[in-house]
């Protein structure tokens, strides 16, 4: 497993793909009849979304309403919950994810997550970055010095950092923290990138350099965000998701989920009329 | 729309009498805390006096022997060495070990409550039961006799069940979130283990760890029972020697004071040593606390 990684690792370096894929996106993701249960409480209902290649999918909807959980399927980190049970197929580049064959540690290299509160590990910001690397099996030093750098240097916070990377990843600012985890997800060179509210406790500042760091990503990486933020999802995504009461009430492009939506409760929700 | 249920005259007419009971009650519990504390001084002052002028150099360094003036305590303290030296390694690997795998690795559930369960029954169970199981399976069934290893053994599993639950709430009280940003990038649940979750849950471990055997160093029951001598000349070299410690040195004196009023002298004597060795410690539990605490 790490030995695939590895190869993986050294195969492809950071860089941005040709402009062939523009012509036709491929499906990243796919998610079949998804229904999910905490215990008795049916969280998910027959979930069918896609994501495709170098593209930002919002996903919003009120609070409960199972975006989070959906996201979290998509990594299988919502089995983190030992009352979770889930049916219905998700395939991650034709691959069914649920399949005994393609391991979870293997999913969760190529498919990355931020999470909702800044969660750096009480380390340096330099082992913060070479965390995954180094679990993947990356020993060389020069080569994880290299890796720490580019990934500081794609999550925008590279001239932040540069003179205090040995200094412990705490004593960084919210927002600082939140790019470092992003940092700290590229350097592990994932395909997908899952964010889970990744600006929610982040002042009006660092929201908008994640929000911009997002729009940078989206040449290299397939990004799916939930958010509670209406304006947020209307800036960085090209496709929204509106979920409710644990359903896909409406998928579609950003631009006609905002200005012509097809269903009432979507033009309610983002109208603030609830929500 | 004020409301007007509350009738302000009768409110201060009631507010000295509850003020008052509020004075009495913070009085019985500073009354609670001062009686723990009173006693502990008398104890303290009671065996200071009577062990002044007994401990020096050569009662630290000197074996025992029949004569008070002359007795020592370096062979107890040869023997609690050598209880710890083998109490402290073997408890932390077993206990850390289990504490990892019951939280970590068992599902929550009947397995896990099953474990758990007997585990603080275990931690409730009197320390001379321990005693008696060292006798039966250590000295007799494994032939050991009143060896460092078999009071070792003894002591080990009366105090593992401490260091379990020490360490289970240590690793509990690691965030998730550390966790999940570690399994988030496809560490396995080894590597999230290995490289998040102990280091820091290990200030706490170590606090529990030395818990664990402050308490170990006082045991003198179970270690009665499997039989250790109450003189002992030679000091122990190794696991299959007699031993000593310093608790059951205190209780032969003790016993034996009714002969010899000196005898007292040097328990007492000795009391202090043990004391002094505790409290060193309980300091070194409390600084490690300090210092890591405030890390999340």
């Amino acid at each position: 497993m790490s030995q695939v990684s590895v190869k993986q690792n050294a195969k492809v370096e950071l860089q941005p793909q040709g402009e062939k894929a523009e012509a036709k996106k491929e499906i990243v993701y796919s998610t079949e009849k998804v229904n999910l249960w905490y215990g008795k409480t049916h969280a998910l209902h027959d979930i069918e979304l896609d994501q495709r290649e170098q593209e930002v999918t919002a996903i919003i909807g009120p609070s409960g309403c199972g975006k989070s959980t959906y996201i979290k399927t998509l990594n299988r980190m919502v089995e983190m919950n030992p009352d979770v049970k889930v049916t219905g197929k998700i395939y991650y580049r034709g691959q069914n994810i649920y399949d005994r064959r393609f391991p979870v540690e293997e999913l969760r290299t190529r498919v990355g997550m931020v999470f909702q509160k800044p969660n750096p590990f009480p380390k340096s910001v330099f082992d913060n970055v070479a965390y995954g690397p180094k679990i993947h099996g990356i020993r060389d030093k020069k080569l994880l010095e290299q890796i720490v750098e580019e990934s500081l240097k794609g999550a925008a916070i590279w001239d932040e950092v540069k003179d205090r990377l040995q200094e412990n990843a705490f004593g960084l600012s919210g927002g600082q923290q939140q790019r470092l985890c992003i940092a700290r997800c590229l350097a592990v060179e994932p395909d997908v990138i899952l964010m889970d509210e990744p600006t929610s406790a982040l002042d009006p500042k660092s929201t908008l350099k994640v929000e911009e760091l997002v729009q940078e990503l989206k040449a290299k990486y397939s990004i799916m965000i939930v958010t509670h933020n209406m304006q947020q999802a209307a800036r960085i995504s090209d496709r929204t998701a509106f979920f409710l009461n644990g359903e896909v009430v409406e998928f579609d492009k950003t631009d006609t989920i905002f200005s012509n939506p097809n269903d009432s409760r979507t033009e309610d929700y983002i109208t603030g009329r609830f929500g | 729309m004020a409301m007007n249920y509350i009738d302000q005259e009768a409110v201060s007419r009631q507010l000295p009498k509850r003020i008052a009971i509020n004075k009495i009650i913070r009085g019985l519990f500073f009354g609670s805390t001062l009686f723990g504390l009173v006693v502990l001084a008398v104890l303290l002052y009671d065996v200071i006096t009577d062990s002044w002028g007994w401990i020096n150099w050569n009662f630290l360094t000197s074996v025992t022997s029949f004569d008070a003036a002359n007795a020592g305590i370096i062979g107890a303290i040869t023997g609690t060495l050598w209880l710890m030296i083998i109490v402290g390694p073997l408890t932390m690997i077993l206990g850390v070990a289990t504490a990892i795998y019951l939280e970590e690795y068992v599902k929550e559930g009947r397995v896990r409550t099953f474990f758990e369960t007997n585990i603080s029954n275990l931690a409730g169970v009197p320390s001379i039961v321990f005693g008696l199981l060292g006798l039966t399976v250590f000295v007799r069934m494994l032939g050991m006799g009143s060896v460092v290893l078999a009071g070792a053994l003894t002591m080990s599993l009366l105090v593992l069940p401490i260091v379990i639950v020490a360490s289970q709430e240590a690793l509990r009280a690691v965030p998730s979130y550390l966790r999940e940003a570690s399994f988030g990038m496809g560490a396995t649940r080894w590597q999230t283990i290995k490289n998040v979750v102990l280091p820091a849950a290990l200030p706490s471990i170590l606090t529990g760890m030395i818990l664990a055997m402050s308490r170990a160093i006082g045991e003198t029951a179970p270690l009665i029972a499997i039989g250790i001598p109450a003189l002992l000349i030679p000091l122990p070299s190794g696991l299959f020697d007699s031993f000593t410690v310093l608790p059951v040195q205190i209780y032969y004196w003790t016993i034996d004071a009714a002969l010899n009023a000196e005898l007292a002298s040097l328990a007492a004597a000795t009391i202090v040593v043990l004391l002094v060795v505790m409290f060193i410690l309980n300091a070194t539990a409390i600084l490690i606390r300090n210092k890591f605490q405030k890390r999340f």
